[in-house]
């Protein structure tokens, strides 16, 4: 009985979202006061018959509904409790259900701070997002419906959860990833209200930005989960791989990176009105361009849903509605925008612009190098793969030179900037940066690859406590009162930008400073990696709740040292109902160094194949990720946006 | 010229030859990285080149792994039922690697016709199957009904 009700509260709240797509426009057009403030609660309605039909889906997880399709192929009854509330987004339909979920979260989120708009833009906004949730609920009712049931002949236990997903990262990275991507489904509502109501002046601006950042800082997270993720499941010890579905998930961040920057001057300056507007159009469509990547199984991805080619079709068509219906709308309204505005070439504006150049162009790689796969097969030249070398020769020096800009924009003022305001202190970085590389790089015997990174990541550091100083020590006020008053918005930019550097670092060593072998092992052998010394002690049988495993024990000394540094206990797991095997790896995390030991495959005789790395600086990466993420955080927690939003 | 027409100019000319520049630079590096995907019956017929990074694929044939007794290397036949192809590799094979799987390699075709891979992939999911090498099988299977129609027309 249950999922009947689930399936019939989706149904009930596609008509909802259907009403909140076209009640608050006509009321808009019509200058209907009564059916404007329909927006709220509609929005509220359809959200709570999400929520009903996300918790059903959930329960029938629980108590190992196997009447369910979706619940008897991604669930099992020896599946830990923890794993069965997870394998709700283990599939593509129940992922789609959360995908939907949380778009309602974030409408109702709107919906509660609706008071806050003025009377006649909050409404518009939730009637856009009424027009995606619409596209969205239909996608999942008509195409993936998780409710489907197996009946009469209810199955006596289900398929199981896919291995690799039964997994903390599995747990928490969707979720995360997918607050982000629908996140900027909000900027986009903003950016269209605009178009539609004509009011593209620098309003719409100030409300979509912390709306932007806030859904930045969950991708950044997700990302960074993600990369986690694959660093320690997938047992070769990558972090990233470019592969197309970590693309799909990277252009919407780049997008929404130049996003947060552009918005920053439209609101402060009013310029690039309608290069905002259709920034924040791209990065939803990248958003959802990702969604149609990972579902369509038209790309070759480790993460491809088995491809349904309906499905494909059907996402299709509704990325082409909502982009090309909102571009149209665009190349409609933008020609009436017009920038009063000048700005001189030194003024922040030029930096934040050459900010936005250098990201689109990122974008564009990332874009290419993803798509291009498909465009050669379309005319027929052949299957083809584009390999991770590409995306690194074209993306590191750019990403490189980004950053360099990034040291000396916060410098910046609006307008104009005065030669003697950046010179002196880029004079002076690049003399410290210079020298502190130098010294690094002899020290540690590093190439010319790590003296550039580093002199760039000392840049950057130097700049930004010089901007931080002068900001803090101009007036008469002591520096930390000085300190204090400084807006959180300005701390979630340093925060980010340092992030940034952080992640640099932890690139730069991993991928220069990083030791591996593949060695072939028995019990009692020892191999000797980067000073360390692995000593593989025994093997032995273990029995987990629904696997059987090889476990491998390892005690690693450092050279010259009799106490151990770490004990190593890799597996090997078969799950015994998929019959599936899989590697779990063993980790000795550290602050500048990470020791990784994965086996491969049983070899004859008690001989196996083992995989060993020595990873330098690798949680640097993530560490970096988590500080951006705040960084977006605080920035979006601003006291400036409250304020306003009170008055 | 007005001043701020100008400096408008400026901008734009700027953008404009930055933006070219970099997808100028972008195709260039993507001529440079592609590997185009080859089945066993075209690299059997010579029309795959060789000492250059390619792509290859099929089903693993049952019995034809052999590893080497001391080392990580290990040799297999790839198969799209009509021709198949020596795979040599050296270090850990992924996972979901076994005989009679769908696997695709990534390396160069040597010589002697023997494809010296540096990285095998065998996918996540027991049920996907790569679709290059779906396709492989595909028209593989295509030209043998073509042949059984052809030799049963004949007779």
């Amino acid at each position: 009985m249950l999922p009947e009700i689930g399936q019939f509260s989706l149904i009930l709240s596609l008509f909802f979202a259907l009403s909140l797509a076209l009640v608050p426009l006509i009321g808009y057009w019509a200058r209907n006061r009564l059916l404007l403030e329909m927006a709220q609660p509609l929005t509220l309605i359809m959200s709570t018959l999400v929520l009903v039909s996300f918790v059903i889906l959930s329960v029938a997880f629980i108590t190992d509904d196997f009447s369910v399709l979706y619940v008897s192929q991604n669930s099992n009854s020896q599946l830990p409790i923890w794993y069965k509330f997870s394998a709700v987004w283990g599939g593509h339909e129940g992922s789609l259900l959360l995908w939907v979920f949380i778009l309602s979260g974030w409408c109702s989120a709107v919906a509660l701070k609706v008071r806050t708009l003025p009377e006649n833009v909050g409404p518009v906004v939730l009637a856009v997002l009424g027009i995606v949730s619409t596209g969205f609920l239909s996608f999942l009712i008509f195409t993936s419906s998780p409710f489907v049931r197996l009946l009469p002949d209810i199955p006596m236990d289900g398929g199981d959860l896919n291995p690799l997903l039964q997994d903390f990262g599995l747990i928490v990275h969707p979720p995360v990833l997918y607050m982000g991507y629908v996140g900027f489904s909000v900027a986009f509502a903003f950016a269209v209200t605009a178009l539609i109501t004509g009011n593209l002046n620098a309003s719409w601006a100030r409300w979509a930005r912390p709306w932007t950042a806030c859904s930045w800082a969950f991708l950044t997270l997700g990302i960074t989960l993600g990369s986690w993720w694959a660093y320690y499941e997938l047992g070769w010890g990558g972090w990233w791989f470019w592969d197309p579905v970590e693309n799909a998930s990277f252009m919407p961040w780049l997008a929404g990176t130049a996003l947060l920057h552009s918005l920053a001057v439209t609101e402060k300056r009013g310029v690039f009105k309608s290069w905002t507007v259709l920034l924040a159009i791209f990065t939803f469509s990248l958003s959802l361009l990702g969604a149609f990547l990972v579902r369509s199984g038209v790309l070759t991805s480790v993460h491809s849903f088995a491809a349904d080619p309906t499905r494909g079709i059907f996402i299709l068509v509704l990325l082409i509605v909502l982009v090309g219906g909102s571009l149209l709308l665009y190349a409609i309204r933008a020609a009436q925008v017009k920038s009063s505005v000048s700005f001189g070439l030194t003024g922040r504006e030029a930096w934040l612009l050459l900010n936005n150049i250098l990201l689109t162009v990122l974008t564009l790689t990332v874009l290419l190098g993803t798509l291009y796969p498909l465009i050669f097969d379309a005319l027929d030249l052949g299957k083809i793969s584009v390999g991770a070398p590409y995306f690194n020769s074209v993306f590191t020096p750019v990403a490189l030179l980004l950053i360099v800009f990034m040291g000396i924009g916060p410098l910046s003022k609006w307008h104009n900037t005065p030669l003697s305001v950046i010179v002196g202190p880029c004079l002076l970085s690049m003399v410290l940066s210079g020298l502190l590389a130098t010294v690094l790089v002899l020290w540690c015997g590093f190439g010319l690859l790590a003296w550039v990174s580093f002199t760039v990541v000392f840049w950057v550091v130097c700049l930004s406590f010089f901007d931080w100083f002068s900001k803090v020590s101009a007036g008469s006020k002591g520096i930390i009162p000085r300190a204090r008053q400084l807006p959180r918005n300005y701390y979630g930019m340093l925060l980010a930008h340092l992030g940034i550097v952080v992640t640099l670092v932890g690139i730069v060593l991993v991928s220069i400073n990083s030791h591996e072998a593949m060695l072939r092992l028995s019990p009692g052998d020892s191999a000797s990696i980067a000073g360390y010394e692995f000593h593989f002690d025994r093997l032995e049988q273990i029995k987990g709740p629904n696997y059987v495993a090889d476990r491998a024990q390892f005690t690693v000394f450092k050279a010259g040292d009799p106490d151990p540094v770490a004990v190593l206990r890799p597996e090997k797991r078969m799950f015994t109902t998929r019959q599936q095997v899989m590697t779990e790896a063993a980790l000795d995390a550290g602050f500048t160094r990470d020791l990784y030991l994965s086996l491969g495959e049983k070899l004859d005789g008690a001989a196996w194949g083992v995989r060993i790395y020595v990873k330098s600086f690798v949680r640097w990466i993530w560490l970096g990720g988590i500080m951006m993420m705040l960084g977006g955080l605080l920035a979006a927690l601003d006291k400036r946006y409250q304020r306003r939003a009170e008055e | 010229m007005h001043p701020v027409r100008k400096k408008r100019l400026f901008v734009i000319v700027a953008i404009v030859i930055i933006l070219s520049a970099a997808i100028g630079l972008i195709l260039y590096a993507l001529q440079q990285n592609i590997n185009l995907f080859y089945s066993p019956s075209q690299i059997v017929m010579g029309d795959a080149p060789h000492d250059i990074n390619i792509r290859a694929g099929g089903m693993v044939v049952k019995g034809s792994v052999k590893r080497h007794s001391e080392t990580l290397a290990v040799t297999f036949d790839v198969t799209d039922f009509q021709h198949s192809v020596t795979i040599s590799y050296r270090g850990i094979l992924p996972d979901l690697f076994r005989e009679g799987q769908g696997i695709v390699a990534q390396g160069k075709l040597d010589q002697n016709g023997v494809f010296q891979a540096n990285q095998v992939l065998a996918k996540h999911d027991e049920k996907y199957m790569p679709p290059e090498v779906s396709e492989a099988l595909r028209n593989a299977q295509k030209t043998t009904d073509r042949k059984i129609n052809t030799e049963q027309s004949t007779h």
